[in-house]
């Protein structure tokens, strides 16, 4: 197996007075999609905002394609490769649907292939191009998070939870995107509460418990043992 | 690759009262000329008034527009941002003067051109000032709103008594350059030529703000970032460079408007840009914190209201701005275009 | 004693002997140092030391900025000059005035506060700012009652003035000004001690609990918005009174003298260099600063004069770019010395 893509060692992450990552180590392989697994509140979100800087690692380090990018403003590593999608979508509410997505293309005109192949998988976007953002539904800002990242090819993508509180119709819209994504030969890194749909797109897990990596394995090691699944994260596949 | 199904897209209706609600602070301008008219009576006065006070609000747009980006990108609010326009006074009609000789001919094209060189003279000067004082002012208190203020403060203080250090303690008295000199009348009323100048220039200012702000890429990212600066950078922006971007271009304004409202008053003094600030102050408020929009309302708002009383009761002229303010904040508490912050 | 100061001791040798310095340099004043301007400067500083106090349990102790302090402290100076011109010269108006002064003042504070604390907490210092400035063009606007720009002189009880003599001691002349200073004097240190009392109460350590981080404050139970503006009514009432005691020392009132921005820079300078969020720093900033005011600007005239050759550097050196040197420390000591004097020598302990 090659080098891979994102590599974090002994990452200790502080917001304000508490000390959310206690040490964390963690593999993206390239290619694929790794699940970043755990129960609510133990620093799945505060990782990926730490990979993207939104959060400064008090120590350890972040090597990202082989680069060193522990100090990196966050510009810097999005321009290196790397796309997010926060939990929250950060959508831009007063831009349009276009804007937001002409805003995502980093390195010029938005890529008329690409973009129909957002389409294709995100209809919607292309029905409210000219629209107001904030106008859109939950699941269709959702859709229009995600486009964004894939708005510009990237070696890597964060995902915070994107089937959060969305209809059954539309986390499958979303799965069928990220697995197209995967298909392109893109890294994902999937922070994902809905069971189903990790064991469904993920590829290789990693489980996280009060701000530590505890478990790394295979997805569908994890996914066939249900007295692992209910001890690492509580839940059970018979429980989803 | 696979199609999406069909689900069929909704969009949330937007609703009669909600788009009449947005819509509701571009028409109070037109509303308080209508009431402006009946309460007057006279339509002569009543256009002169109107004039002047549309171009007392561009002047004061100008000033304020800068200072309202400033604090929807980083959260920093300037109380400095009132030396700007002095400074920028005291560069332009320093350049004005020394131009007398082109100032005091009856030639259009020698006062345009006077005029031009002491405004880029003044945006210069202040666009150079407003680097210096981001790096060494405002900088070392990013996030702490309580030292921005105190800092600022300082800030203000001792560029004004710079001011008096260069230019001597006095106000200085100006005239107009020969063309801009004078009214002519239209319909009766009496109408300033430079008054009327100030609102084509201002109207054409804020075209071209818009037009930046909406068809621009950097426009896009200064939008983008007023809502939500984490995303913009996750974007791969550099949201501290863009600041630093529309803090130089805010001071440049602020200058400019300094050198308008001098040639407005035909006085300049060190002072002028810390009482200008409490009008700018009240129009970012009124338009909402961020919003470039409605602090162009806010001001000529405020510039049509001021004039409109002091024709009418002149001792509550002063009064009237804080009661325009009072009145919408009980209506909005943000102000009117608030800005939608992420998180 | 220590239930004087409420608990709250200076917390620093040094601090205290400077304090104890003070104190007793403020209450022998009109003996020690004799003369009519000393006894001016002495007490200008206790009035100052009220009025600074009063700042910091807004800006210090609450993390409020306000720019209408000014305003308060004038409304309680003209409360007693209103009072004086129109009921006559008696302690009746003088009590009344002040009381009146200060009761408008904390209903002014509660409306504004209201206003602008109950959306986000830097408008309050833009709101201010603005009813300040318009107050105070109000007031020199409204001439048949406030006598404008001339401002107001008015009469007090004569055992308060110079022309009421009652003897000699230590050397000294008794006189009417003598009794005003003390009755100052006593006042101020009551204003005082009442503060550092608010301060510590539980009151107190709320505001401090919302200036650290008023989302946890407003998490645990405690209405955010009801505590700043009951500080800002606090300190505005108490401006008033300080107000109060300055017209009564002085016998006239001015919108140059007590409601000018100006007087609103010192206030700052005085809390910020003093230390924000002691009380103590108030005592410190308002002594050296009225100190300074009142001799730096003589020393400062030497210097322009030495340097009369030299053109810029005389126009810094003029006595009338006093503020310019003055914003340059304000910068520095916001940069340098957040805690100011008292929490350098705390620190230093």
């Amino acid at each position: 197996m090659s080098d891979p893509i994102l590599r974090l060692s002994g990452v200790h992450t502080d917001i304000a007075q508490y000390h959310i990552l206690q040490g964390v180590d963690l593999d993206v392989p390239r290619g694929g999609v790794t699940m970043l697994l755990g129960r609510n509140g133990v620093g799945k979100t505060t990782t990926l905002r730490t990979i993207i800087g939104h959060w400064q690692a008090r120590s350890g380090t972040i090597h990202f394609d082989g680069a060193d990018i522990t100090a990196m403003p966050t510009a810097s590593r999005a321009r290196a490769g790397i796309g997010f999608v926060p939990e929250d979508m950060g959508i831009f509410t007063d831009l349009t649907v276009e804007e937001n997505m002409v805003l995502a293309a980093i390195s010029g005109p938005l890529d008329r292939k690409r973009l129909d192949w957002i389409f294709t998988a995100f209809p919607p976007l292309r029905t409210f191009w000219k629209s107001e953002a904030g106008n859109l539904s939950g699941g269709q800002k959702q859709m229009l998070s995600i486009a964004r990242a894939m708005a510009e090819e990237r070696k890597l993508y964060l995902i915070d939870e994107p089937t959060k509180g969305l209809a059954p119709a539309i986390i499958s819209t979303m799965a069928r995107a990220l697995r197209d994504l995967k298909a392109q030969g893109a890294s994902i890194l999937l922070v994902e509460q809905n069971f189903a749909v990790a064991k469904a797109l993920g590829d290789t897990a990693a489980v996280m418990e009060d701000g530590r990596i505890t478990w790394t394995g295979a997805m569908a090691e994890l996914a066939a043992d249900t007295a692992l699944q209910d001890r690492l994260i509580g839940l059970s596949m018979e429980a989803s | 690759m696979s199609a999406a199904p069909d689900h069929r897209p909704t969009f949330a209706a937007v609703s009669l009262s909600d788009r009449i609600g947005k819509a509701m602070p571009y028409l109070l301008i037109p509303l308080l000329v209508v009431v402006g008219f009946f309460a007057i009576g006279s339509s002569s006065s009543w256009l002169t008034l109107t004039v002047s006070g549309l171009a007392m609000g561009m002047m004061i747009f100008i000033m304020a527009s800068g200072l309202t980006l400033v604090f929807g990108l980083m959260d920093v609010i300037n109380f400095g941002h009132g030396a700007f326009i002095s400074v920028g006074a005291f560069v332009g009609i320093t350049v004005l003067l020394a131009l007398s000789g082109w100032t005091g001919v009856p030639s259009l094209a020698l006062n345009v051109a006077a005029v031009i060189l002491a405004a880029l003279a003044a945006m210069l000067a202040t666009g150079v000032l407003g680097w210096a004082f981001e790096r060494v002012i405002v900088r070392p208190v990013y996030g702490a709103h309580l030292k921005q203020i105190l800092v600022t403060v300082g800030g203000l203080i001792v560029i004004e008594q710079l001011i008096h250090v260069f230019w001597g303690p006095d106000e200085i008295f100006l005239t107009r350059p020969e063309t801009l000199k004078g009214a002519f009348t239209f319909w009766g009323a009496a109408i300033e030529k430079f008054r009327l100048l100030a609102v084509v220039f201002g109207l054409a200012l804020f075209a071209a703000m818009l037009l930046v702000l909406k068809r621009t890429r950097i426009g896009l990212i200064v939008r983008a970032g007023v809502q939500n600066g984490e995303m913009v950078q996750a974007l791969g922006y550099r949201l501290k460079l863009v600041f630093i971007g529309v803090f130089i271009a805010g001071s440049a304004l602020a200058g400019l408007g300094g050198v308008m409202w001098g040639l407005y008053q035909e006085v300049i003094t060190a002072g002028m840009g810390a009482e200008m600030m409490i009008l700018v102050f009240i129009v970012v408020i009124i338009g909402g914190l961020g919003s470039v929009e409605g602090a162009f309302i806010g001001a000529l708002m405020v510039g049509l209201l001021q004039n409109y009383i002091a024709f009418l009761e002149p001792k509550l002229a002063l009064i009237s701005n804080i009661g325009l303010m009072t009145a919408i904040l009980m209506w909005r508490p943000q102000g009117m275009l608030p800005v939608v912050k992420a998180k | 004693m220590l239930n004087l100061l409420s608990g709250d001791r200076p917390r620093s040798i040094i601090l205290t002997l400077i304090l104890l310095a003070i104190l007793i340099a403020l209450a022998l004043a009109p003996f020690l140092f004799p003369g009519v301007r000393s006894l001016e400067t002495a007490a200008r500083i206790c009035i100052f030391i009220v009025l600074a106090a009063s700042y910091d349990l807004l800006l210090g102790y609450t993390g409020i900025v306000s720019f209408a302090h000014t305003m308060f402290f004038g409304m309680g100076a003209y409360g007693v000059a209103l009072a004086s011109t129109h009921m006559g010269r008696g302690y009746d108006a003088l009590i009344v005035g002040s009381l009146g002064g200060a009761v408008l003042a904390a209903i002014l504070a509660l409306g504004i506060g209201l206003f602008s604390l109950r959306v986000r907490a830097i408008f309050f210092a833009m709101i201010t700012l603005a009813v300040a400035s318009a107050v105070a063009v109000l007031v020199s606007q409204m001439s048949w009652l406030t006598g404008g720009e001339d401002g107001l002189n008015y009469l007090i009880p004569r055992e308060l003035t110079p022309a009421f003599r009652f003897g000699e001691a230590f050397g000294v002349k008794l006189t009417g000004k003598l009794v005003n200073y003390y009755v100052i004097f006593g006042f101020s240190l009551v204003l005082f001690l009442l503060l550092l009392r608010i301060v510590n109460s539980p009151f107190g350590r709320v505001l401090q609990a919302i200036r650290e981080n008023d989302f946890r404050a407003e998490a645990i139970g405690y209405r955010v918005v009801w505590y700043r503006t009951a500080a800002t009514c606090l300190s505005a009432a108490i401006a008033a009174l300080a107000g109060s005691l300055f017209a009564i020392w002085l016998r006239y009132v001015g919108p140059d003298t007590t409601l000018s921005f100006e007087i609103m820079l010192d206030i700052l300078l005085m809390v910020v260099i003093g230390g924000m969020g002691t009380i103590y720093g108030a005592v410190l900033g308002a002594t050296i600063f009225v100190l300074a005011q009142n001799y730096l600007q003589n020393l400062m005239g030497v210097a322009s004069e030495a340097t009369g050759s030299i053109p810029v550097l005389h126009e810094l050196l003029s006595p009338d770019r006093w503020l310019l040197w003055l914003g340059v420390l304000f910068i520095l000591s916001v940069y340098f010395f957040p805690s100011g004097i008292v929490g350098r020598l705390r620190a230093g302990r």
